[in-house]
Parts: structure tokens; sequence; C-alpha cells
């Protein structure tokens, strides 16, 4: 299936003028979507990677990197100014990506999957153990101040969100733009045929690399946006759960557009928030079975709704 | 000295269990070319039934010995039943999908049994230490140590080699080894592989519930137990070679090694030093240490 992203900038757009919009939502649902904007991010992240036919079942390592910086730089270091702390996430993201890139990008299919995870583990297990981090509570992140003015109590919340909103919607344009270039077209040839693809003289590694590198940064971006909203972060974020939760998403939304995982994500945090109120114990389970239906029914995800809709 | 003895034992016993909860999952990998993550809720609806079980068996007042008997019983019944209901009623829809795709699948059915295993046993935990107590202890160079925990070393070496001479000696397991090789001239030279899978499955499943029934009376069996099994399994056969059984004994003994010496040695380190084992070995070999390479296809 070949999808025309050139055009993608328009749904992009159209993101732009809901989030806008849901600035008046009322501040719980809008808290909803703030916090699901962040973890949208990261299954963006997949998502970019799926198309090249790679699942990572380790998103949450960059997730839990990026939300680290910040709760690291604003609570230890009291560098509390969001601008830098933001920075010094998708930066710490990037550099750990080039380092652990030339290394994963040589795996395919089901090793690409559980080497991604084992990395995404190895972070885990060392934050679990660490006491001076607060081991599996993690810790509370300060809030963070805009160019040196730190808001009022009651108007933090606009802040971060408008914050969000803006971050999101840029990193989703950029995504957007990358996937309608070359080396975003590189990514469904590397899924399609990658022993072609070298015979024509693209390098597969390097589109791997590349597209490996760009989901880490904007999974450290979400993982800096979930700790500024939620003011904490813990281990939990380079959970193997946390990742499939990020698979999920990406899966459930489809391929099709740069924002249908972000807006997917926000589906997923209205499905759990109602179905955890109505049957706890059994949220899993409607997900799973959601999940199953997808996959059998909808294979290019809830995305190819839209898509087949008439013009 | 007493540390070393520790060390050797502890990895020992952490190895077989290692080896008990990894081994069904390779070997429906191997044959099927399904990476399972609904394994680590069939461990945990073994210790569940393993508790009840107990639980039912002790308030009868029968003899204690007895609750063995139990075990092994609960261990073929409930495996037997899951695996088939499982692969009959869900996977046997889905073969030939992609590996990836159905790892994904696994997943689902992993959310669908976690949760329903809340809705059966509830939320809080369950306790059968009586046949762990059972056997007391033994001296070993100075050294106390559980009786069970060595006892189940030795189920986990029984189960390797009886799943060998299986695999390698009778009739079944050749015809395994041959849909392993290629699936589709096996069903041309006329195995059964729909028979092949349901039975690889129900095994693969079976060994699952083996090695929750066997865990249950040395921990709490609470909900989440199966989360935690499930990423130790695999990076346990992705050490060992996906598909291998010889590999998955081999990565149990790295990885069951590698925990224990860094809980007496370094206690802060000891999840990392598990998956680091793993990370390692995958960078030196891409595809685990005895795993079979495959022609490239263009």
């Amino acid at each position: 299936m070949t999808i025309d992203f050139t055009k993608d900038w328009r749904n992009v757009a159209l993101l732009a003028v809901l989030l806008a919009a849901a600035f008046f939502l009322p501040s719980w649902l809008r808290f909803l979507l703030q916090t699901a904007l962040a973890g949208g991010l990261v299954a963006l992240g997949v998502m970019i990677q799926m198309r090249a036919g790679l699942v990572s079942f380790g998103q949450g390592l960059y997730y839990c990197i990026g939300g680290y910086a910040v709760g690291l730089l604003a609570a230890k270091a009291g560098v509390a100014e969001a601008t830098l702390v933001i920075a010094a996430a998708v930066i710490s993201s990037v550099v750990i990506a080039l380092i652990l890139g030339p290394l994963l990008s040589r795996y395919r299919e089901i090793f690409f999957a559980m080497l991604t995870l084992a990395v995404s583990m190895i972070l885990y297990g060392l934050l679990v153990k660490a006491a001076t981090l607060g081991s599996t509570d993690g810790f509370n992140v300060p809030p963070v101040t805009f160019f040196g003015f730190l808001p009022a109590q009651e108007a933090r919340g606009d802040w971060t969100y408008v914050l969000t909103a803006l971050l999101v919607v840029v990193a989703c344009f950029l995504i957007a733009r990358y996937l309608a270039s070359g080396a975003g077209a590189l990514l469904e040839a590397v899924a399609e045929n990658e022993l072609r693809l070298e015979y024509l003289g693209s390098s597969a590694r390097q589109a791997v690399y590349i597209v490996y590198v760009i989901a880490a940064a904007v999974s450290g971006l979400g993982g800096a946006l979930a700790a500024i909203a939620t003011g904490h972060v813990d281990p939990e974020m380079a959970n193997w759960t946390t990742s499939g939760g990020f698979v999920f998403v990406a899966l459930l939304a489809g391929r099709g557009s740069a924002i249908a995982p972000v807006l997917g994500f926000f589906l997923l945090e209205l499905v759990r928030t109602y179905a955890l109120d109505i049957a706890p114990n059994a949220w899993q389970l409607i997900l799973g079975a959601v999940m199953l239906a997808v996959i059998l029914l909808l294979p290019d995800g809830l995305w190819s709704l839209v898509r087949r809709a008439p013009k | 000295m007493l540390k070393t003895i520790a060390i050797l034992l502890d990895g020992l016993n952490y190895s077989a269990w290692l080896f008990l909860v990894a081994v069904g999952l390779t070997l429906i990998y191997g044959v099927m070319r399904i990476l399972n993550i609904a394994h680590g809720a069939f461990y945990a609806i073994g210790a569940y039934s393993c508790a009840t079980a107990l639980g039912l068996y002790y308030s009868a007042g029968l003899p204690e010995a007895g609750a063995f008997l139990v075990m092994a019983l609960v261990a073929v019944v409930v495996g037997m039943l899951v695996g088939l209901a499982i692969e009959r009623g869900v996977l046997r829809h889905l073969y030939g999908q992609d590996e990836v795709l159905m790892v994904l699948i696994t997943y689902a059915l992993f959310l669908i049994l976690e949760d329903s295993v809340k809705l059966i046993w509830g939320v809080e935990s369950y306790f059968a230490f009586k046949p762990y107590a059972y056997f007391g202890f033994i001296d070993v160079g100075g050294l106390p140590y559980q009786v069970y925990d060595l006892l189940m070393v030795g189920l986990a070496v029984v189960l390797g080699v009886g799943l060998w001479i299986w695999l390698t000696r009778t009739r079944t397991g050749r015809l395994m080894t041959a849909v392993v090789a290629d699936r589709e001239i096996s069903a041309a030279m006329g195995v059964n592989v729909t028979f092949i899978f349901a039975t690889t499955f129900a095994v693969g499943t079976a060994l699952a519930v083996v090695g929750g029934v066997a865990t249950a009376p040395k921990i709490a069996v609470t909900p989440g137990i199966g989360v935690e099994v499930i990423i130790l399994a695999f990076a346990v056969v992705v050490i060992g070679g996906l598909g291998s059984i010889p590999g998955a004994a081999i990565g149990a003994l790295f990885a069951g090694y590698a925990r224990a010496a860094s809980v007496h040695l370094a206690p802060e380190f000891e999840l990392f030093a598990i998956y680091a084992v793993m990370a390692l070995v995958l960078a030196i070999r891409p595809h685990g240490l005895f795993a079979r390479t495959d022609g490239r296809k263009i």
C-alpha cells in the first residue's frame, strides 16, 4: 500500500485547529488530551518505524529517557526552564539513539523487536534498583518555567497545554515532511524488499538508522512533555508493557497519517478512562479484544476508514 | 566459600526455573513460528490453578504427600485444555500471518487472559506453601538449602531430556522436526500439519503451566506474575536462539548464573544482568547462540 504523504500537512493543519479549539475543553478532559498527546508522539515514533516493517517493542526507552532528562534537570539540578529541559530531553534521546543505532539497524523482524525490548529493559532494570532516584516509585518533577517566568498554580495547566499542543503540531508537521521526502519513501521499500533496494543503490541500513534516530527524537520529546504534564516520572515508562501500549496505538491508528497515532492515543486514553470506571478488572480484556478485531478486520488501522470515506 | 556455594546453587536453581518457563516458548516458536506472549498468562493460570487445587486438597484433609500428584495432574490437564482451547479457538484461524503480526496477536491474547485470570480468581493473593516446606532443608557444604529447590532442578532436567527424546526418537517428534524444516513440503508428503500444530501448542502450553504449578508453592500468587515471567523467558530463548531446546537450556544457564552472581555480588544490578547478557549475546550472535541460519530470499 503506497501512501502519498505530500498532502499530509493538511491533516497536521487540521490537528492544529482541533488542538486550538480543545483549549476550551473542561480542564479534566484537556489534561487527558495533554497526556495523550505526549504519549501519542511515542506512538508516532513506533509508527514511522513500522513503515519500514520494524516493530519496536522498546520505544518506552526514549519515552523514559525524555521523562528522566526533564525530571533530573528540574528536580535534581535545579534547571526548570521549559525550553532547556525539553531540548536536553530530545538531545539525550538522539545521542543514545546515535550510539545504539548502528547496532540495531542490523536487525529486522522479530530480532529488532527483541533487541529494542532488551535495551529498554536494561534501563528499566537499572532505574528500578536506583534508590537515589526513588526506585519503582520514581520522583516528582517540579513545575517548569517559561523563559524564567513561573505561571501561577491555577494557570499552569493552560501554559503547559499550549506548550504541548504547539510542540506536538510542530513534531507532526516535521514527521509528515520526513515521510513525504525521499528518505521517508525509502522506508516502505525497506519493508517490501531490502535486497532490491540495495541493488538499486540505496542503503537499507542507513534508512533504518535515520528512522530509528528520528523516532527516538519524537519519543524523547513525548517523554519530556509527559513529565511536564503529570509532574512525575517512574521506571514504568521504560517497562515493556508501556512500549506494548505504544505498539498497540500505532497498530490501531494505522500508518496512513502522521496525526493518526496522536489521535489514536487520545481515543485509547478516553476508552481507558471510561473502561477503568465501568469495569476496573476487565479493561485490558476489552483492549485485547479490540486489538484482535482491528488486526483481523482493519489491517491498515482505523485511519483506513478515514481514507476510504468519499472525498 | 559459603557465598560461592550459594551462587552455584542459586544459579542452578534459578536456571532450572528459567528453563521450565522458557522451554515451551521455544518449542512453540520452533515449530509454529509464533513468538507467544500469552505464554506468561499460561504460567499465571498454572500458578493460580495449582493454588486453588492445593487449597481444596488440603481442606479435604487428605495425606500431604498426595499434593504432588495433584500438582502433576493440574499441570497436565489445565495445560492441555487451555492450550487446545486457544489453538483451536483462535490461532488456527490466523496461521500464515506475518511473524511480527503474530506477536501482536498473542499480545492481545495475553491482555485478554490476564484480565480473565483477575475475573476468575480476583485480585487477592493466594498461598500454597505446604509442598515447599514438605521436604525441609538439606545441608550443602555448610549451607542449608531447600530440597524442593533442588528437586526443581531435577524436574527441569527430566523435562528437558524427555522433550529432547520425544522430538528426536518418536514418530510424532520427528514429524514435528519435518514441519519445522518445511511446512508445505511436509504437508505435501502427507504429514497432518494441523495435528502437529495443535499438539505442539498444547504441549508448549502445558510446559508453561508446569512452570507455574511448580513455582506456586514458592511465591504469593498475585496478579501480574505473568508479566515478569514472559520477559525473562524471552531473554532466555533469545540468548539460546529462538526455537532451539538445547539453546533454551544454555540460555537459562547464562541468565540464571548472571542473576545469581549479581544477586550475591552486586544486588543493584540484579534485573540489569539478565538483559545485559541478552543484549551482549545478540550483539555478537544476532540470532542467538544456537540459531539455524536461513538462506537469503530475493
